[in-house]
């Protein structure tokens, strides 16, 4: 039952005693331990893996790894599915569920496929061309071409893994564990470096993990990795991270990587674990020795299902056994694919033949294949590949002495498997990231890492430079190490570079861009160059006849590039193509910068545990339990739960604060004030210091007594307020609002430091060292009195805007006697393992006084009666002190001060700005929208001329009516003249008065 | 005459195996010297030698362009389109664009997208609820189409946001712009380019600007990488670059040139049908027709012309995103990159003339240009050709930072978009 | 992610550290800002440098020491050139370096 038909019987890293089920399709398929989802569904013998983005083209697997454009599968059920994973990628587990995507209702049967048919209109680019008519049809056309695009589904139920963040830091950072990498780690892990070396696949070893034949230090290459693993995993200042991937090089040498810590184990067996985890590394080295990725050739129908990389067949064939009894044909322009045909002629392929580009070639790899009764024909081109769902063979053809086209005798072979090299690609986009440039490579026919970026410590070595021989690999990897090591100070032994015995040589590839066929490119069969974004040669030639040929152009007008491989096999084609169609080096079409990621990585690694509540931290003051254990409802204010009312059972909004207002300006109310800003100062500059931070002056503040204050910022526009008391002669207490807290620190420390630097003052943020409450009404004092023995609260003694320091129900307060509601008002100020006590104590002393816990609401309720502002809700940073009738706080002794100048520009000093005045509505029980816009003269329909808008609007239980304050154009000037608010369907009139509803005369503040 | 696009044509054409399609624009050698100079070849600078063209008959302009069209801010935006700003002055402005939007691909016969799929800016707390009122209100008067949403409304239109009160934000409510939505980025530029170059715009790629020559404080023509070439009158129009093309000319502005990242996740099937933007948390984000979602964020706070930003302000929005929609943290990144944007201390662009004769510019638009394209080169054609401020551009002049009349748009522009 | 030296405590994350904006601004003193120009004061509110090249900028270590210091860092290859304490002359650097 767990037949595999293509699996070798023997040899590869997979484990035969651990046979994995899985299904894909719907249909049940075996693999082993050791395979990745592509290698066991080709053990299988399934080669249509997928359809193409556009065409719906059927597609196989074309490579072996991260560059993948085609076996792209859904993983996974129901809240865990996951969409567009390479199946190259995939390692298998016990139980894996795998669909196809982007084709209804079957693989095979693929409806979307009707545009192959249309194909023929919908060249690139097609639909800046259509779709305009009739004028605003498009969104009904999108809605269809959404539908069409798109590849996988998303989950759409919450995430239930769990992912991991961390930072790092090393002396080398070392990404890519091939035969460069791991001579990397070899020299300077000997040497006590601290070294963290990364790979993205589940085993280190890279390249030499896909070797038949080749020996290192005397050893077969896996039993030379499995030695150097176990040298550096035994060395404890080395960290080994497989199955990560570096996705990003930023500035300053910081990395950013990827763990798939469980996806391997599957959904279930990982669930006490991160699923995947976000490393953060700061390396004083980068190494980057990502290797090269293949190109594939572009000829007729590349595409078709059993066209494959010839290193991806290699490493099928090689590392998974899973190439069994197919039947191969190989495209090439370079001697490396040779090698592909020499080890699956061994892994039981039958290779019937090399087609060679080249008209000569003499390489001792194609000598060696020649021995092996391998066919090869020289000169030749791929000119057609037969078969739509699979491969069924190959037409080839001789290329004409220019190459540039084919002669007419055509021979067909038979084969399910057609495979190409059309040369290497060093992996550049770590490098690229950077923003470091690179450069094009004659000899290897690439891009290869140019200058690294100042400011930027890294080397790339290896395959990702463009040196691809093995010997020359480990030497560079070897180099790299002591070097790197030795540069950073560790003087330890990096022991002998790695030795291979003899390599063969290889002669030069010979750039083929377009391979020929017999008919002229986009006129027969489709030459693909990005694979998943269906963008073929013909494509190009179209973005180069209309213009589009700068890179950027091309990639944007074709898509090319822009699917989820990034273009890793087919931007350096497309670039040589639109370079041959412009007649110039390829190098001056331009390179594309490559973004990161690497490859793609899941969203939620970023955020790691900071979900939830850990996504921003809640801030609760002392009194917080009472508060809830009491039915407050909370009102967000920035990180703050701030108690919004307290609703008793039965009660409304309305009723509950129209409760708490009233008994505020009758009995003894109570509200939580701990989140106000609090700044301790000190120093015999400090006095000095206020006097330029606030517009009215300090110096002759008296100890004890409290002052409220008003900062601008140096625009002249209102920034904080808040009041101060001047504790000693060179130290105050100041708070701020409970939004501007830590901008008002931070704003004192700069101007102190850049600019006033000599001044001795010094601050300290004291917010979390107070916990506030405050007492309102008549009966406030009568409740303090009960619970102090050493706090006089009489007028004269404690008169309004001081403070007293003494005891409150047994323990140490700071009593400030000052008042947001216009009521005699007690702040009671103590340390926060105090509060709860000394909020009980009052609580109980004060419920024959039917003491009332008041929440925001009925704070800002009680605060607009008076007409006294809120920094934030009344200002919006175009408001100056002037705006809000607040001239009075401008001192006029004071020769400077922050953003005095700039009250005396042109606009500033205009006397019809907006005003803040008071609203009236004509009919007392409306209550208007805080936001509303105002009118003085309404028109049947906008647009209406708008002079202003209201910023806070209540019913006043206290006023019997509603009250709002508003600004309004010259509204100081218009008091009495009835203006407009036209909202939500009706418009409601309201009569400008002065900003003040209540106590007009303060005369409640003595109580 | 150009070949007109259109589905007849694209079948007439694939008959021939569109072997027969025109450049889309020509690449001419710059000439001597022209009426007008355009530097810069974004959406703003391609749509302003459109408009000089179409609308006020100067065809003798040339667009200076240092790379490719299209390649700076254009082709690096989250393409969002909207107008609903507070303040009378952005409010017009922005509406004049989004009108202009409302029949562009017809105007260019070029399908630039325009998918007025709606905009939602969602509201976390009472605060931004007020605020949220008080900009619906003054939209709804400035005769601007804006709706506040509850958030059983906004949950059937974004089945996939988490509308529960226990979320760490959560969504008091939301104003919609129906009107608002996205548009294909490149397109715009490629389409005003192609009108340019039809009514005999010459766009000349790969010509940096190096200087300018002033004589009695007049402009007389701009050094480049090829050559000196004359202009009558030179419009500036390259975003983050502003500062630098002001220097060359003599004088300062009040600019700084910030990163700012976006990013895209792999395409899905459809599962975002609006755009949502959240200014407290700083996200806003929709798909694709292609599938992908689309984010933004907020600016880095350093200056810096790299294109290039720093991971926090990603990791920030990112972590906002998976908090609003926890579905979406399986999918996953696919590219990331950055733009430089000039912004105003007021968050709003500056129209007008400089201190220099003749020299006109067009710049700090921020975080919000691409919106305006067409708005932004229609009024800037207008102040060039007259030589006077377009009426919707007055209040946008660079001396409003000396008067201190600044329109502050920072609620709007909070959040990066 | 820059890599910022704060003078004070060394090498740290850059989310360690708030931004500044342009350094060696001063601010005038009222004597000279009374005689100043509208259009003078605004070139001190608002005008900025903005090079594409080095930049003289401010840092505070906001998550550490909580000091402000200067920096020169090049604005394209982001290259921290020099930290220097607050209050120190910008140090010699060839601002034309690309």
């Amino acid at each position: 039952m767990t037949a595999q038909k293509n699996r070798l019987g023997q040899g590869g890293r997979i484990d035969r005693t651990k046979p994995l089920r899985f299904t894909f399709d719907g249909k049940i398929y075996y693999g082993y331990q050791g395979d990745t989802l592509a290698s066991a569904l080709l053990a299988n013998g399934v080669t249509l893996v997928g359809r193409s983005f556009k065409y719906h083209r059927p597609r196989g697997i074309l490579s072996a790894g991260a560059e993948e454009p085609n076996a792209l599968i859904q993983l996974g059920l129901g809240d865990r599915t996951e969409p567009n994973l390479r199946a190259t990628q995939i390692e298998l587990y016990d139980g894996l569920v795998a669909e196809s995507q982007n084709r209804w209702p079957s693989l095979t049967t693929d409806f979307g496929a009707a545009n192959s048919v249309i194909q023929k209109f919908i060249p690139s680019g097609f639909y800046y061309k259509t779709f305009m008519w009739p004028a605003k049809a498009w969104m009904f056309y999108e809605k269809f071409i959404r539908q069409a695009a798109g590849l996988g589904k998303g989950p759409t139920e919450q995430d239930p893994d769990r992912y991991d963040k961390l930072y790092a830091s090393c002396d080398l950072l070392i990404i890519g564990a091939g035969p460069s990498g791991l001579a990397t780690a070899l020299a300077a892990g000997r040497t006590g470096a601290r070294v963290i070396l990364v790979d993205e696949q589940q085993e280190l070893g890279g390249s030499l993990l896909s070797e038949r034949t080749a020996e290192i230090d005397g050893k077969a290459a896996a039993d030379w990795v499995a030695a150097a693993v176990a040298e550096l995993t035994a060395m404890p200042d080395v960290t080994l991270l497989s199955r990560t991937v570096a996705w990003a090089y930023y500035d300053h040498n910081s990395v950013s990587l990827m763990e798939r810590v469980t996806d391997h184990l599957g959904p279930v067996a990982g669930a006490n674990q991160p699923r995947q985890r976000l490393w953060r590394v700061r390396a004083k080295e980068v190494i980057l020795a990502t290797g090269a990725i293949e190109r594939p050739l572009v000829y007729s129908d590349n595409d078709r299902p059993g066209c494959m990389l010839a290193s991806a067949a290699r490493t099928y064939a090689n590392r998974y056994g899973s190439m069994r009894g197919q039947r191969a044909v190989i495209m090439t322009n370079n001697d490396g694919a040779y090698r592909t045909a020499l080890d699956l002629t061994d892994a039981g392929v039958t290779v019937f033949a090399v087609v060679d580009l080249r008209s000569n070639p003499q390489g001792e790899l194609v000598k060696a294949a020649r021995a092996k009764g391998i066919e090869i024909i020289a000169g030749h081109a791929i000119t057609g590949v037969k078969g739509k769902l699979a491969v069924t063979g190959v037409d080839v053809m001789p290329l004409t002495a220019d190459g540039k086209g084919v002669t007419s005798a055509s021979r067909h072979i038979h084969c399910d498997l057609v495979l190409s090299s059309g040369g290497w690609q060093p992996t550049v986009h770590l490098h690229s990231q950077t923003r470091a440039k690179v450069v094009w490579s004659d000899d290897i026919q690439a891009f290869v890492p140019g200058d690294k970026l100042p400011g930027q410590n890294n080397r790339s070595i290896g395959g990702a430079h463009g040196v691809f021989r093995l010997a020359d690999c480990l030497a560079e990897g070897h180099a790299a190490g002591s070097e790197g090591a030795a540069k950073l100070g560790f003087g330890g032994q990096s022991g002998q570079a790695p030795t291979v015995s003899d390599e063969p040589a290889e002669e030069a590839l010979l750039p083929v861009w377009i391979v020929p066929s017999d008919k002229p490119v986009g006129q027969g069969g489709k030459h693909f160059v990005d694979y998943q974004n269906d963008v073929t040669a013909a494509d190009v030639m179209l973005a180069h006849r209309e213009g589009y040929r700068s890179v950027e152009h091309l990639k944007r007008y074709t898509t090319m590039g822009m699917a989820t491989d990034q273009g890793k096999t087919s931007n350096v084609n497309a670039l040589a193509i639109m370079a041959g169609l412009r007649n110039v080096e390829i190098p001056s079409v331009g390179t594309t910068t490559f973004r990161p990621p690497y490859t793609p990585v899941t969203l939620g690694t970023f955020s790691g545990i900071d979900k939830g509540d850990f996504l921003d931290p809640i801030r609760k003051t002392a009194m917080h339990q009472w508060h809830e254990q009491h039915g407050a409802v909370f009102e967000c204010v920035g990180q703050w739960h701030r108690p919004y009312y307290y609703p008793k059972p039965g009660e409304s909004m309305h009723d509950a604060v129209n409760r708490e207002v009233k008994a505020a300006r009758t009995g003894v109310t109570i509200v939580d004030a701990t989140t106000l800003g609090k700044i301790d100062i000190q120093g015999p500059d400090a006095a000095w210091f206020l006097n330029m931070v606030y517009t009215n002056a300090w110096t002759k503040l008296e100890p004890g007594r409290c002052r409220y204050g008003l900062m601008l910022g140096e625009d002249g526009m209102v920034f904080d307020d808040g009041v101060t008391s001047r504790i000693s002669e060179n130290h105050f207490h100041m708070t701020t609002t409970t939004g501007g807290a830590p901008r008002v620190m931070s704003w004192l420390e700069e101007w102190h430091q850049c600019e006033w630097p000599d001044k001795k003052v010094y601050f300290t943020s004291v917010t979390e060292q107070w916990s506030v409450m405050a007492l309102n009404g008549p009966l406030s004092r009568k409740l303090l009195e009960e619970l102090t023995t050493d706090i006089p609260l009489d007028d004269d003694s404690f008169p309004f805007m001081s403070f007293k320091d003494g005891h409150l129900a047994g323990v140490p307060v700071r009593i400030f006697r000052i008042s947001f509601t216009g009521e005699l008002a007690f702040e009671v100020n103590c340390k926060p393992s105090h509060a709860l006590h000394i909020w009980r104590a009052l609580m109980q002393a004060g419920e024959k006084y039917d003491i009332t816990p008041y929440g925001t609401e009925a704070m800002h309720v009680l605060r607009a009666e008076k007409g006294f502002i809120i920094v934030g809700q009344e200002t919006d940073g175009t408001i100056t002190p002037y705006d809000l009738g607040m001239g009075w706080i401008m001192a006029k002794s004071k020769t400077d001060f922050l953003g005095r100048r700039s009250l005396t520009r042109e606009d500033t000093k205009r006397p019809d700005r907006k005003h803040l005045v008071g609203l009236l509505t004509d009919n007392p029980n409306e209550v208007l929208l805080e936001g509303g816009q105002i009118v003085a003269h309404v028109k049947d329909k906008p647009p209406m001329d708008m002079i202003g808008h209201v910023t806070s609007s209540y019913y006043s239980p206290n006023c019997n009516r509603s009250i709002a304050l508003a600004l309004v154009k010259n509204g100081r000037n218009r008091m009495g003249e009835t203006v407009y608010l036209p909202y939500e369907g009706k418009v409601i009139p309201a009569r400008i008065t002065e900003p003040k509803f209540f106590d007009l005369e303060g005369k409640r503040i003595n109580g | 005459m150009k070949q007109r696009y259109s589905i007849f044509s694209l079948v007439r054409n694939a008959l021939n195996y569109h072997a027969d399609w025109q450049e889309a624009w020509r690449s001419p050698d710059p000439k001597p010297a022209y009426d007008v100079i355009i530097i810069g070849g974004g959406g703003h600078g391609l749509a302003t030698a459109y408009y000089l063209a179409k609308e006020h008959g100067i065809t003798n302009v040339a667009i200076l362009e240092k790379g490719w069209i299209g390649g700076g801010n254009t082709g690096r935006n989250t393409t969002i389109v909207r107008s609903n700003y507070l303040w009378d002055e952005s409010a017009h402005l922005y509406e004049h664009a989004l009108k202009l939007w409302e029949g562009l691909s017809q105007d260019l016969n070029y399908n630039v997208m325009f998918s007025q799929r709606g905009i939602m800016n969602l509201a976390h707390t009472v605060h931004d609820m007020q605020a949220l009122r008080r900009r619906v209100y003054a939209i709804q008067l400035n005769g601007i189409d804006s709706e506040i949403l509850t958030p059983a409304q906004i949950k059937e239109l974004v089945p996939m946001l988490d509308c529960s009160p226990n979320a760490r934000y959560p969504i008091m409510g939301a104003s919609f712009q129906r009107r608002g939505g996205t548009a294909r980025h490149d397109a715009v530029a490629w389409g005003y380019a192609r009108g340019a170059d039809e009514r005999g715009v010459d766009i000349i790629q790969n010509c940096e600007v190096t200087g300018f020559k002033i004589v009695n404080g007049t402009v007389q023509g701009v050094e480049t990488t090829r050559g000196f070439i004359g202009a009558k009158k030179v419009g500036v129009v390259v975003a983050g670059h502003s500062g630098v093309i002001a220097g060359m000319a003599g004088f300062r502005l009040p600019l700084e040139s910030h990163p700012l990242q976006a990013l895209v996740s792999e395409p899905i099937k459809p599962i975002l049908d609006t755009v949502v933007m959240s200014p407290q948390v700083h996200v806003y984000v929709s798909q694709s027709d292609k599938g992908e979602l689309v984010l933004g964020a907020g600016i880095d706070a350093f200056n810096s012309y790299a294109q290039a930003g720093s991971p926090p302000i990603v990791e920030n929005q990112l972590n906002a995103l998976c908090d609003l929609f926890p579905a979406f943290s399986r999918l996953r990144m696919m590219r990331q990159w950055g733009g430089i944007v000039d912004t105003c201390p007021d968050a709003s662009p500056i129209i007008g003339k400089t201190p220099v004769q003749n020299l006109f510019i067009n710049c700090g638009w921020g975080t919000g240009g691409f919106k305006a394209t067409p708005g932004s080169g229609n009024v800037f054609a207008h102040t060039i050709a007259r030589g006077e401020p377009h009426p919707l551009a007055v209040p946008f002049a660079l001396e409003r930072f000396t008067t201190g009349y600044l329109i502050d748009e920072h609620g709007a522009a909070g959040v990066a978009h | 992610m820059f890599l910022i030296t704060c003078p004070y405590c060394g090498a740290r994350d850059e989310h360690e550290f708030g931004y500044g904006h342009e350094a060696h601004i001063v601010r005038p003193t009222p004597a000279e800002y009374e005689q100043m120009s509208d259009a003078e004061w605004a070139q001190y509110l608002f005008m900025r440098k903005n090079p594409k090249g080095v930049h003289f900028e401010r840092w505070v270590h906001t998550k550490g020491c909580r000091r402000w210091f200067n920096v020169a860092r090049h604005t394209v290859t982001h290259e921290i050139l020099a930290v220097y304490e607050m209050g120190k002359p910008a140090p010699q650097i060839d601002t034309e370096k690309k």
